[in-house]
């Protein structure tokens, strides 16, 4: 099936097409049409991942061009698809966790009259995905990469009807702009340096390029991952993008499209070779993104926004684990697999506590919700047992993977790194502990007119489906390295380090800080009541409700001086530009009404005047003949 | 014959004219100075081309007179005009022309 793997891309995105073109026709079976299609990824690019295990592991990249796309004498660029196993996994991921979410939409959305309208741009999204995972060059990529921020952008704003929404949605599309500028800077560096912007050519010419270089593509490329993965200093967007409906916020900004940041670096990985400083800066990014979520994480009160500072955080620990090289390209990729399955999981269970609670976010009116929901709880629990990284789920896998690499090195860096990861761990219990306890345990703080209730089945099934996985995937994939061998084609073999502290020891620290985190949480918001208005605070904890000031910052630092910018602009333009023109004008006005007295109407003064005229022009011809 | 004669009559019947345009208020006066500059000036072709030999002088006063014909009929159709709209042809008060 291998060979039909442009059919991935190509179903969903004309299965989207036929909806948004039917129009109003398509409100009967427009969601079951996107389905359908994204069914068809899930059983294509399970053949297709048959097929390649069949294959031998160096083999395993499927390379095909489907057509000439831009032949431009020097820059040529061809259309193709390259299917190796680190774009195998996201397909995996994308069609599965995607379609799960088709399904929980059909019923999330039911009383939407625009439903076929989002299944449309769900479909628009899936096939975005995978043609950013799927390219074989930058510039693909780069179509692959807009489209998913259109989509992110339609979707957050599909109600756009309340104002704050479509702010919201302009927000994430023009802050992931400014991290587009750095794809494109990327791809002319690699262009003029390395003569070519598809992989396999760039790649081939990287280690011949100087080191400098190197590092501006490097960084150009992490600002681009930056913009799209909410990484500082881009993160402002992803908090207000949760204005979208659950499933998107699921789907787009928690499972999948958030990720992207981190696929482009470790794909990226040959030019990431010849540039330690820019892998440096990676891990920094990362690190602080992900104590920069945590710590926004524990003061929301708003269940979505936690979730969002979450995945923030959690995509923090991929982009650090990016950051440390080949030894952790396998654990980000491993980790963001795990996190997709979890924080979709966890994200729907979100959904689905709004569906019973009449949309109301805010944890401090949830409350004693266990018995109520008992298969959201159930479902949601297992997430929060991945996230937390307790053995023997999902996130314990991966992520204490990722903090043992963080340990690997000389020098300051395994302890900067692994210190931090360690404790973004037991952040992470805290707040995800916090999420969890305040929405399914403790007294009930609903208003009286709420009816909490399960939702139906087909809401939960794909959350049941999703949690299995946030179980269970870890284990299968961690069993006897499969994982990082699968992915060894694409990120290339690396002598094992060994890090800074036994690991054994790593482990159990990680474990003992889980551990407090989740008993500070259980004490604060279990054994004590929550009180239903947020209590006074620390000004620690006044700045993390407001994001860590995040758009203070950016008002002060890019929008303040662009308004100061624009507006003396506006003034030079009126005042210089059209001044110049209006005062030209306006002089010649004026001049004209000073000739304009000349002309009195009267015949004699004319003749008066031509009498004047001839004798002035007489005396000249005069005068000069002599 | 002495040129300077015709000279000096020519710049009287032009000076003439040219006063009876700028002081009299009358159309048909003032009409009546431009014919006397009009032919102050072919008088003096005339005079000069035989003081020169030339045959071109005498030429160009027959255009002149020719223009003058021309002119004539404009300027008098002009005047009866403005004595049909005003009931008089004092060139002080039409002023339509003013600026």
């Amino acid at each position: 099936m291998l060979h039909l793997s442009w059919l991935i891309i190509a179903v969903p995105l004309a299965s989207a097409a036929v909806i948004l073109l039917a129009g109003r026709a398509a409100r009967k079976w427009g969601h079951w049409l996107a389905v359908a299609a994204s069914a068809t990824t899930v059983i294509v690019g399970i053949g297709a991942f048959v097929q390649m295990l069949g294959l031998d592991r160096g083999d395993r990249a499927f390379h095909e061009t489907l057509f000439r796309w831009i032949p431009g004498g020097e820059l040529s660029v061809d259309a193709g698809i390259l299917v190796d196993p680190l774009s195998m996994s996201f397909v995996l991921l994308v069609s599965v966790v995607g379609t799960l979410i088709h399904v929980y939409s059909v019923a999330y959305m039911e009383h939407d009259p625009r439903r076929s309208t989002f299944f449309a741009y769900l479909n628009l999204f899936i096939a975005a995905m995978f043609l950013l995972v799927l390219a074989d060059s930058y510039l693909l990529l780069f179509v692959g990469w807009e489209g998913v921020g259109l989509a992110s952008y339609l979707l957050i704003g599909f109600w756009n009807q309340k104002s704050e929404f479509a702010t919201a949605a302009n927000k994430a599309f023009i802050v992931n702009r400014i991290g587009d500028m750095g794809l494109i800077l990327a791809m002319a560096l690699m262009f003029a340096h390395l003569g070519s912007v598809d992989f396999a050519h760039a790649f081939a010419a990287a280690p011949g390029a100087s080191t400098g270089v190197l590092t501006a593509i490097g960084l150009a490329l992490l600002l681009a991952a930056c913009g799209k993965s909410a990484q500082f200093p881009l993160q402002s967007w992803l908090g207000d993008a949760m204005a979208g409906p659950t499933p998107v916020s699921a789907l787009i900004h928690a499972a999948t499209m958030v990720t992207a940041g981190v696929y482009l670096v470790v794909r990226s990985g040959p030019i990431f070779a010849g540039a330690p400083n820019a892998l440096l800066a990676v891990a920094a990014v990362g690190a602080i993104t992900l104590v920069m979520g945590a710590i926004i994480g524990m003061a929301k009160d708003d269940i979505k926004k936690a979730l969002a500072a979450s995945t923030m955080s959690q995509i923090g620990y991929m982009m650090l684990a990016a950051g440390l090289g080949p030894v952790g390209y396998a654990f980000a990729i491993f980790h963001l697999l795990t996190h997709g399955f979890f924080k979709a999981g966890m994200f729907l269970g979100a959904g689905s506590v709004m569906h019973g609670m009449d949309d109301q976010v805010n944890m401090r009116r949830f409350g004693g919700l266990a018995t109520l929901m008992k298969f959201t709880w159930v479902t949601f629990g297992l997430g929060w047992l991945a996230i937390l990284g307790v053995p023997p789920f999902s996130g314990f896998w991966s992520k204490d993977k990722i903090i043992e690499a963080a340990f690997i090195g000389d020098g300051w860096k395994p302890w900067v790194f692994g210190l931090t990861a360690m404790l973004g761990a037991g952040l992470t219990a805290y707040y995800m502990s916090r999420l969890f306890f305040m929405t399914f345990y403790g007294g009930k703080r609903w208003t009286d007119d709420q009816h909490p209730h399960e939702s139906p089945l087909m809401m939960t099934v794909p959350m049941m489906i999703l949690a299995a996985g946030s179980a269970v995937l870890g284990l299968v994939l961690a069993r006897g390295n499969a994982f990082t061998a699968w992915l060894e084609p694409v990120t290339g073999t690396v002598a094992h380090g060994e890090p800074v502290l036994a690991v054994p020891l790593i482990m159990t620290l990680t474990l003992i800080l889980v551990a407090l985190g989740v008993a500070a949480a259980y004490f604060q918001y279990v054994s004590r009541p929550v009180p239903i208005t947020e209590p006074r605070a620390s000004v620690l904890t006044l700045a993390a409700r407001r994001d860590l000031f995040q758009d203070t910052v950016n008002g002060a630092l890019v929008q303040w001086p662009g308004e100061v910018l624009t507006r003396i602009a506006v003034y030079a333009d009126a005042a210089a530009i059209d001044g110049a023109v209006n005062k030209t004008a306006s002089g010649t006005a004026g001049l004209g009404e000073v000739v304009r007295k000349l002309q009195t109407g009267k015949v004699r003064s004319y003749a008066a005047t031509m009498l004047v005229g001839v004798v002035i022009l007489l005396a000249i011809v005069v005068k000069g003949g002599r | 014959m002495n040129p300077m004669n015709y000279v000096i009559l020519a710049t009287v019947l032009f000076s003439v004219g040219a006063t009876a345009v700028l002081l009299r208020r009358n159309a048909i006066i003032a009409f009546m100075g431009i014919e006397l500059m009009l032919n102050a000036s072919n008088l003096l072709l005339v005079t000069f081309a035989r003081v020169n030999g030339a045959i071109a002088g005498q030429v160009d006063a027959f255009a002149v007179l020719v223009v003058a014909a021309a002119e004539v009929v404009v300027g008098l159709a002009i005047i009866i005009a403005l004595s049909r709209s005003r009931q008089n042809i004092s060139l002080d008060e039409p002023s339509e022309m003013k600026g």
